[in-house]
């Protein structure tokens, strides 16, 4: 093994590096003054209460939550039955939706954002605010696709067998087996894709930028008329919502199994 | 104990609703922006149906070859720098306690989950004149006055490997904590130092793994929209950006679709390879 | 006939079959052990006996209803699974009522029920723990409790006692079979251990390669083995290979012996147990060939003698007073009684 020490000075290095722009970000986000310095100048929370006292930054978040957390929901109802019938089933042509399912994440978010401006312009409902929950629940439905498989893959298939030796049927067995199994993986599934859509940018942009502003739009819209601290507030924001929705994955969660190792409860 | 296939009608009932919802929002959506990939652009921002190759045509300029050829140069060389970093990085997370791997997934996804809007900002912030690093580098006597870093390559660079970094290391994860201890133990034994065991021994073993994330990265890095235009000057941006340019402000759908299309073909083309070289790896 | 019938069970997987042609009846109250080694088709069997397997031909009749069709849900058989498949998200006490609550059972009902089977068992209290917090015999009780919870037909159990120690599982074998003779409930247990079925079974069904060999009790099946296979398989064997040489007469080992078996095949295998076997240091006599001694051992409760009869290897185990007074080199008799000789077909 590697001493601890080159180890110790690696992560520390590549904390630095990941950390510094927020950390930077964090600062100007608690400036007294408006202008864009660091050190911060004095210090205070106001730029925070802005998210919330002004009502187009309050706006811009209301819809960003409305939208991440319906289309989180669109994206497991979606996925639910695939990897269901994935793990039910032998059914090769399942997995072409699978990979339906797979492909808006793998390919550059533009391709998708434009299929839709595209798509939405055709049906002559380009605009509309509820367009957009639709797209990001197609766009995210990767990722309860991806948890909800590893999930399925975890149940031992003896589990079923013995509810059935014990009289359950099909639905019985859904319904006090596999559901409670696979509740977990639901909600790391919903919160990936609630993460992810309240921080997506470009797809909310090409659908409805002209009509809903998200968080992520209202950002880049304000960026373009010069700076102010209440974007550095929203940002510091999203890094203490993810890193709190992660952070309890991990503590209810088995976090390096979702993630792809070997689980050590598996060995 | 293999699985049944399905019989009756009603067994594939649960999957009609997402097997349509994705027909109907992703595969009808991608039919229409490849149709109209070959429709006719009329002025004004509109188009009317046809079948020309016009928009085709227009990668053939000059310009329109640049742009594509510093794509894929930057998203080549954010992938190489990424996976240079992350896999020796990921190499000793692996190593690490699960409490310690878990916090640092926890701090790596929320970073991956960043809104490109904000890594954009948060880059551009330190490399402000103002609030900027170099105001550091000023107070350790390094430098004279601060300067502002952006908009610069180096910048563009430096915002894109930070976003791709997480996404490196946890497409390398999955891999790299599978790998059999033993073998590096094995080389140990044998007198290797833990660099040469780490180079002689894990990295061959690993290649195609490695080619595989670099592809995977590539087209990660290809998808990149906002970075190059908030970090970089005009003659710094991507294929996604022209797309994005294309279609909102030009009005010009046919060639943004065409040009989607050809990033399609590119990405699954690259996606391909990599399941290829990923593949082999297992065989 | 009342009782559990297979009637020439099939079992197919593509081109592989996995349980050839079983046929076997079970009377009400039997303790039965599936017997072999791994991948003879004894999981199978026991699988299309749950319903969780479909054969692929031949009937399962219990008191003469068939019961091929019936989905494991309908057939009330509890079964212990080999990874004991408790549930991980429930406690003792819900695991063990699960079949009472998907019946609609009240709270009250399903916990007495847990309560009474846990005493059972002997487990009394551990109702509200988690499952993941017992020791592995712990959670053996706890899925033989839950599998018995409904009073089943048919108790049945996968190598039921393959993850416990060597010491808990002879406990465990002895409070089974006593669990058993208690409620009189017809058991099906899959084992690869000899030694396990001999200590619980009434009927053991020796199985290779997809065949049912031999069904019957333990000592029967260990002194008159139906073939070579159930003779090496059950316990310590010698094997000798010889020919019919007249009435009641053998020839092996360049000599020949008198055996009281009657039909005796032309070419043969001769199988005499290690405690049969009789080393006299000298002296001839009838059923002796001579021989040359390998190898001792002194196993403390017995003494094991190696020797070689005409390029044979055959192994006597002898209780320590019974010790013959010779060394490894030394020429000796060897005696085969012939009521301990057993004539298999080659």
């Amino acid at each position: 093994m590697m001493g601890t020490w080159p180890s110790r000075l690696v992560f520390a290095c590549f904390g630095l590096f990941l950390a510094a722009p927020l950390a930077v970000v964090a600062g100007v986000a608690v400036n007294e003054k408006k202008s864009l310095t660091f050190p911060p100048e004095g210090f205070s929370l106001s730029w925070f209460g802005e998210i919330f006292a002004n009502p187009e930054w309050f706006s811009a978040l209301l819809a960003s939550v409305g939208v991440a957390a319906s289309a989180s929901v669109l994206a497991v109802l979606i996925a639910l039955p695939i990897a269901w019938f994935l793990w039910r089933w032998h059914a090769p042509f399942a997995r072409i939706v699978q990979v339906l399912g797979l492909a808006p994440f793998i390919l550059p978010p533009v391709i998708t954002a434009l299929g839709f401006l595209a798509f939405w312009s055709e049906l002559g409902l380009y605009g509309e605010p509820w367009t957009v929950v639709i797209s990001h629940g197609i766009f995210f439905v990767t990722l309860p696709l991806v948890t909800l498989t590893l999930g399925f893959d975890a149940i031992d298939g003896a589990l079923v067998e013995a509810a059935a030796t014990m009289g359950a049927d099909e639905k019985t067995v859904l319904r006090t087996i596999v559901f409670p199994l696979i509740r977990p993986y639901i909600v790391s599934g919903l919160a990936f894709a609630f993460v992810l859509s309240l921080n997506e940018y470009i797809v909310a942009y090409m659908v409805v930028g002209f009509t809903v502003e998200t968080l992520p739009i209202k950002i880049f819209n304000a960026l373009r008329y010069g700076y102010t601290p209440t974007m550095a507030a929203v940002s510091i924001l999203f890094v203490a919502v993810a890193a709190a929705v992660f952070g309890l994955i991990a503590r209810f969660g088995d976090l390096p199994r979702l993630m792809g190792a070997w689980s050590p409860r598996d060995e | 104990m293999s699985k049944p296939s399905p019989r009756r009608l009603a067994d594939y009932a649960p999957i009609a609703f997402p097997a349509g919802m994705l027909l109907a929002f992703f595969v009808v959506p991608f039919g229409i922006m490849i149709a109209i990939s070959f429709y006719h652009r009329v002025q004004g921002g509109f188009y009317e149906p046809a079948f020309e190759f016009a928009n085709y045509e227009r990668f053939l300029t000059a310009f329109f070859g640049g742009v594509l050829g510093f794509s894929l140069g930057l998203s080549s060389l954010v992938a190489v720098v990424a996976v240079l970093l992350a896999f020796p990085f990921t190499w000793l997370l692996v190593r690490q306690r699960r409490q310690v791997q878990v916090i640092w997934l926890v701090f790596l996804l929320s970073v991956l989950s960043l809104s490109e809007v904000i890594i954009g900002f948060a880059w551009s912030t330190l490399f402000s004149k103002t609030a900027g690093i170099t105001n550091l580098f000023v107070a350790l006597g390094l430098m004279d006055q601060a300067v502002s870093l952006y908009p610069s390559f180096g910048a563009v660079l430096a915002g894109m490997v930070y976003q791709a970094f997480p996404y490196t290391v946890l497409v390398l994860y999955p891999a790299l904590s599978r790998l059999d201890p033993t073998l590096v133990e094995a080389a140990r034994t044998l007198g290797a130092s833990p660099f040469r065991a780490f180079f002689n021994v894990i990295v061959p073993s690993l290649r195609n793994t490695i080619l595989a994330t670099i592809i995977m990265v590539f087209v990660f890095a290809l998808g990149s929209y906002l970075l190059p235009q908030l970090l970089g000057r005009p003659q710094q941006w991507t294929l996604s950006v022209l797309i994005t340019d294309q279609a909102i402000y030009q009005s010009n759908m046919p060639f943004a679709s065409a040009m989607a299309v050809f990033l399609v073909l590119v990405s699954l083309g690259l996606v391909g390879l990599s399941l290829l070289f990923g593949q082999r790896e297992k065989a | 006939m009342s009782g559990l019938v297979l009637d020439h069970l099939v079992k197919r997987y593509g081109a592989f079959t996995a349980v050839h042609d079983a046929a076997l009846r079970i009377p009400h109250g039997q303790f039965v052990c599936l017997l072999g080694p791994s991948g003879c088709g004894k999981t199978t069997l026991l699988r299309m006996i749950a319903g969780l397997d479909a054969p692929s031909g031949g009937r399962i009749l219990i008191d003469d209803a068939d019961i091929t069709e019936t989905p494991a849900h309908q057939r009330d058989f509890g079964m212990v699974f080999q990874s004991l498949a408790l549930f991980p998200h429930l406690t003792v006490g819900e695991n063990i009522a699960y079949p009472l609550r998907i019946r609609g059972k009240s709270k009250e009902d399903q916990r007495a029920a847990a309560e009474r089977l846990l005493s059972l068992v002997r487990l009394p209290g551990v109702a509200d723990r988690p499952v993941s917090k017992l020791s592995g015999g712990q959670r053996q009780r706890i899925a033989i409790a839950r599998a018995l919870a409904l009073s089943p037909r048919l108790f049945l159990l996968d190598e039921p006692l393959s993850a416990l120690d060597a010491k808990l599982r002879e406990a465990m074998q002895i409070e089974l079979k006593q669990l058993q003779q208690q409620l009189g409930i017809t058991t099906i247990v899959v084992t690869h251990d000899q030694r396990e079925a001999m200590t619980m079974a009434d009927l053991v069904v020796v199985m290779s390669e997809g065949r049912i060999l031999q069904a019957a009790p333990p000592v029967e099946v260990y002194r008159r083995p139906a073939n070579a296979f159930v003779a090496d398989f059950i316990g310590m064997t010698n094997l000798l290979p010889g020919t019919a040489a007249g009435a009641g007469r053998i020839a092996v080992g360049g000599g020949t012996l008198d055996v009281s078996d009657a039909n005796i095949p032309a070419d043969l295998v001769l199988s005499i147990r290690p405690e049969d076997v009789k080393i006299h240091e000298s002296g001839e006599g009838a059923n002796r060939l001579p021989g040359t001694v390998t190898f001792i051992r002194d196993l403390g409760a017995s003494v094991e003698v190696r020797a070689e009869v005409a390029g044979q290897e055959i192994v006597a185990v002898t209780a320590p007073k019974h010790r013959p007074a010779v060394a490894a080199g030394a020429t000796v008799s060897v005696e085969f009684p012939a009521e301990a000789c057993v004539v298999l077909a080659k």
